[in-house]
Order: C-alpha cells, then structure tokens, then sequence
C-alpha cells in the first residue's frame, strides 16, 4: 500500500488504456509516453500492461507502507527517496515507511513509476487509465491509498539500456486525410516552419502557437485517433493526444506517428518542433 | 435495399490503419454501406483491432503495422466489391423516456422565441420522428442522430455551457442528442432523460446502442423521471426489432 501525502501536480494511473472501444465513444488513453512507461515496466520484468503513475511537472509525494521495487523513467523530476537522490532508469528497492518525493525538473515533462507487479487501482472496460466518467478517479488527490501486489518476488532483468531517452522535436508524420485539400503554400508553412507549443496542452489535446490561414470547410464528422492534427476554423494546429475523442469535425491535416507521440508527450511549453512527412 | 457501388477512397491514415472514405452524404444508404462494409471486414480472418465508423468514413485498425499498404488496400476493394446486399443485422429501435418539463429544458423558451413555434409542438416534433444512431462519439455513449426535423434545426450556442448535466437532450444545428454523462456541451437543452446511456460495469459493450439502430423518445412528466432515475438498477429500456 501507498499513501499519497501529496498527489503532485496531475499524476494519473495509466496502462496500455482501452483498445477496440472507440465505437462507443471510448478515448484510447493509456500512458502519454508509451516508451518510457513500457521502459519503467520492462526493468522491472512486469508484464506489459501493468499499470504505472504518470506524473506531471511537478511530483507527487509518496509513503511505502510496504516494502516493493519500483522504477522511474520519462521526464527527469529530480526523484529522491528519504531525502535523498535515486537513480532513474533503475530498480530502487523500497522499504517500509520510505518516502518518495521529487525536486526540479530537470528535462522532459512526464516521468513513469512502475511497481513490482503493477498499481492494483479500479479497472473498467480491461484498462486502469482513469478517465472521467470513467473511472471513479481522475487524478490523485491527497490521502489517497494506492495497492499493489507485495508478494511479487523482484527477477533483475537484463535490459540494455544504451537508449533510455527518445525525445526528438522534429515529429514524423503521415499526411492526414484532408492534407491535400491544403494548398502548396499552406504545405510548404507546415513543412518548413518551426512550431512551438502554446501554453494550451494537457491529456487531449496539444495547441500550437503558430496560426495556419484556414480555407478548408469542415468536414462531415469523422474518425480521430492520438496523433491527430487537425486545423480548427481559426486556423490553429491541434495535435490530439492519448485523452482525445474518438471522433470530430476539423480537417485532419497530419497523422503524427506513434513514436514521436511519445517525444510529444515530453515537450513543455515553448518547445519548438518542425514535421516531417512519412511517405 | 437497393446495393449501391459508391466510388470510395482508402486513405492510409498511420503505420497501423486504412481509413475509408465515403461521398460527403449524410444518409442511411451511405451509413448502411458503411456498416455492411465493416461488417465483411470483421468476416474476413484479418488480424484486426478494431473497425470504427462514423457517418461515411470507417477506419480499420491492423494489430501490427501493414507491411504493403497497397496489397492490403487491394484486398480491403476486393471485400468491398463481394460483400452481400444484406449483412447488416434486423435494426432495433431503442424507446428512451424524455422529461420535456421546462426544470429541465432550460432552453425550450429561448428556442421557441427565435424559431416562432409554440414549446408543444417543439417537443411533440421532438418525439415524433425516429432517429438514426448513425456512430458513437464526442464523449463515451454520446449518440450522433440523423432525421431531427428541419424546422428545429438550431445553431449552436457561441460560448458553450460549462456544465450540462447527465440526461440533458440537446439541439446543435441539424442535430439532436442526449449527454450521456456531465459536460460542457454547447447544445440547446430542451429535456433530460432519465436513463444511463454508458454502463461501465459491462466488460464490452458500454452503451445499449450500436451504429445502425434507431431511437425513439417519448415524453414523461417530473414524477416519471423521478421514479425511473430511483429505479434504474432495475430499468431495462424498451427495444423493439424492426425486420425490413
């Protein structure tokens, strides 16, 4: 059991999230940056579905009632344990009544802790991801309990860690549905400018700051899915992340491929990012 | 129903998915292609995750990335040019309760105003018409409905509603719908139905609709919706199965 003495500043529970639900309405969900939280569960030898905390900017801070193994991996948010620095992209052992907690951040912007064995939190429709409406929590708030399972006994795997960062700004991306409805100078802007992301970014959605003139009518509803870049009216880039909706009305001008959704998912305010497109 | 070939376009839309294109048309022939089509795709022994629609588009889902995009759009046409006539299911019209009472339909007045109808004969045009579930989106267990009739067609709210509640039955523009859970929402709210449209306890199938159904309000008074939301553990919601 954990206790959460501070919840930090949006930490969530997050799996692989709910595939093969978006017909009802479903989000997709699941971990911002699906790498590192695959990374965090893999040191661990959990399986890969095992359910993680991704924290935000700010981290939570948290007591071990029991002791376990945990590991941290993403974002660089100075982890201490008792006060002291720990090692990511590592098993740190915990033991009863440790407490851990973060300082700056240093780079990135989501870092994942995996538990030996996988947070044990509600799990609806065969994902743990908290959603609105969804789950009974959307967030961690203080004096929450999280379980996991402490009778796991902890295996070292021997993962390479030669490449434990994947950020990357320049963001790979097939052409969406309505790109060729853009003429040759709008291509040309969202191929050869550099894009920052605005102040407007969370779970859904991304916003960046750079406007696009927009001549395209909307579009008859239809299907998105993370990764999206839709055009609104106004003429802003809207990059949909793990928390969008499964369906809207925009012009769907890029499809950003999964790999860099994960460099999306660390890059703060005023990161600058240019695309490229996969033919 | 008459099996219309429509000129469609596949689209590759990331490592792992085709979506599929219909003519921009909003109606039950194009939707009814588009279900029968996904319907022949999950029929065919393709590694699949998933194959969603919405009003003429369906996006097919690989659990892998597809290794030549072109053999597999190839063999996507050759589905579609050999699916049967009739391979959607009998349809079922799902009966909702809808409270029209002015408590809950906050904006019946205002659109009564602006469209010069009386409030009765907004909610008795309303419930007289059977919807199309066209798809599911915008929120889990929101219904996109086809066939509101034109002279309720009401635009959008400019600055949307910070917190419409669970059951609110709106008009936006040509469309009508029910919020299945609390939202912001920029809807005209002209009733609230007291029924679940998402039941999460359910390990699949969240919402009783499926693309393809119908639906058909009726209107209650306050103390009908009183009584359904106590007893909701125990309400079932009327269906019927229409054949044709």
């Amino acid at each position: 059991m954990i206790k959460i003495i501070k919840p930090g500043l949006y930490s969530t529970v997050q799996d692989k999230g709910r595939k093969g639900q978006q017909s009802y309405g479903i989000p997709y969900s699941g971990s911002m940056d699906s790498f590192s939280s695959d990374l965090a569960n893999k040191i661990l030898n959990n399986s890969g579905n095992s359910a993680v905390l991704e924290i935000t900017m700010v981290g939570p801070v948290l007591e071990f009632v029991y002791e376990t193994v945990i590991c941290i991996t993403g974002a660089n948010l100075s982890p201490l344990l008792n006060n002291k620095i720990v090692k990511m992209n590592n098993p740190i052992f915990i033991k009863a009544n440790d407490i851990l907690s973060f300082g700056v951040l240093k780079s990135g912007l989501r870092s994942y802790i995996a538990i030996l064995g996988g947070f044990k939190t509600e799990k609806i429709l065969g994902s743990r991801s908290m959603f609105k409406n969804l789950t009974k929590a959307v967030k961690l708030a203080k004096n929450d309990v999280l379980n996991f399972n402490k009778d796991i006994i902890f295996k070292s795997s021997k993962i390479n860690l030669h490449k434990i960062s994947n950020i990357d700004n320049e963001i790979k991306a097939y052409k969406g549905p309505e790109f060729d409805m853009l003429d040759s100078n709008q291509k040309d802007f969202i191929l050869s400018n550099k894009f920052m992301i605005s102040n407007n970014y969370n779970r859904m959605a991304i916003q960046l700051t750079d406007l696009l003139s927009n001549t395209l009518d909307p579009i008859i509803t239809s299907i998105v899915m993370p990764g999206t870049v839709q055009l609104t009216p106004a003429g802003n880039m809207i990059i949909l992340m793990k928390d969008c909706q499964t369906t809207g009305g925009y012009p769907r001008i890029l499809q950003v491929e999964e790999k860099s959704i994960n460099s999306l998912a660390q890059l703060k305010k005023d990161s600058e990012l240019w695309f490229s497109l996969k033919i | 129903m008459i099996n219309q070939i429509y000129n469609l376009n596949y689209h590759r839309f990331n490592s792992k998915s085709i979506l599929i294109s219909w003519p921009n048309l909003i109606n039950d022939d194009v939707l009814f292609d588009v279900l029968s089509f996904k319907k022949s795709i999950h029929l065919t022994n393709k590694a699949l995750v998933d194959v969603i629609n919405a009003y003429n588009s369906l996006l097919v889902v690989y659990d892998k990335a597809i290794d030549n995009i072109y053999d597999e759009i190839e063999s996507l046409k050759l589905v579609y040019s050999n699916k049967k006539k009739d391979t959607v299911e009998s349809k079922i019209v799902w009966k909702i309760p809808v409270c029209y009472n002015d408590y809950f339909g906050t904006d019946l007045e205002n659109i009564s105003k602006k469209i010069n109808i009386d409030k009765d004969e907004i909610i008795e045009l309303h419930y007289k018409n059977t919807y199309r579930v066209c798809f599911l989106g915008f929120l889990p267990g929101f219904l996109y409905l086809s066939n509101l009739n034109k002279r309720l067609y009401f635009p959008r709210k400019i600055q949307p509603d910070l917190n419409i509640i669970k059951g609110s039955v709106g008009i936006g523009g040509n469309q009508t719908g029910v919020y299945p859970s609390n939202s912001p929402g920029g809807w005209n709210i002209i009733g609230n139905s007291p029924v679940n449209f998402i039941d999460k306890n359910k390990l699949l199938k969240i919402s009783f609709a499926s693309s393809g159904d119908s639906i058909k309000f009726y209107p209650i008074d306050i103390k009908e919706h009183n009584y359904i939301s106590k007893n909701l553990d125990s309400y079932i919601i009327e269906s019927e199965v229409i054949n044709d």
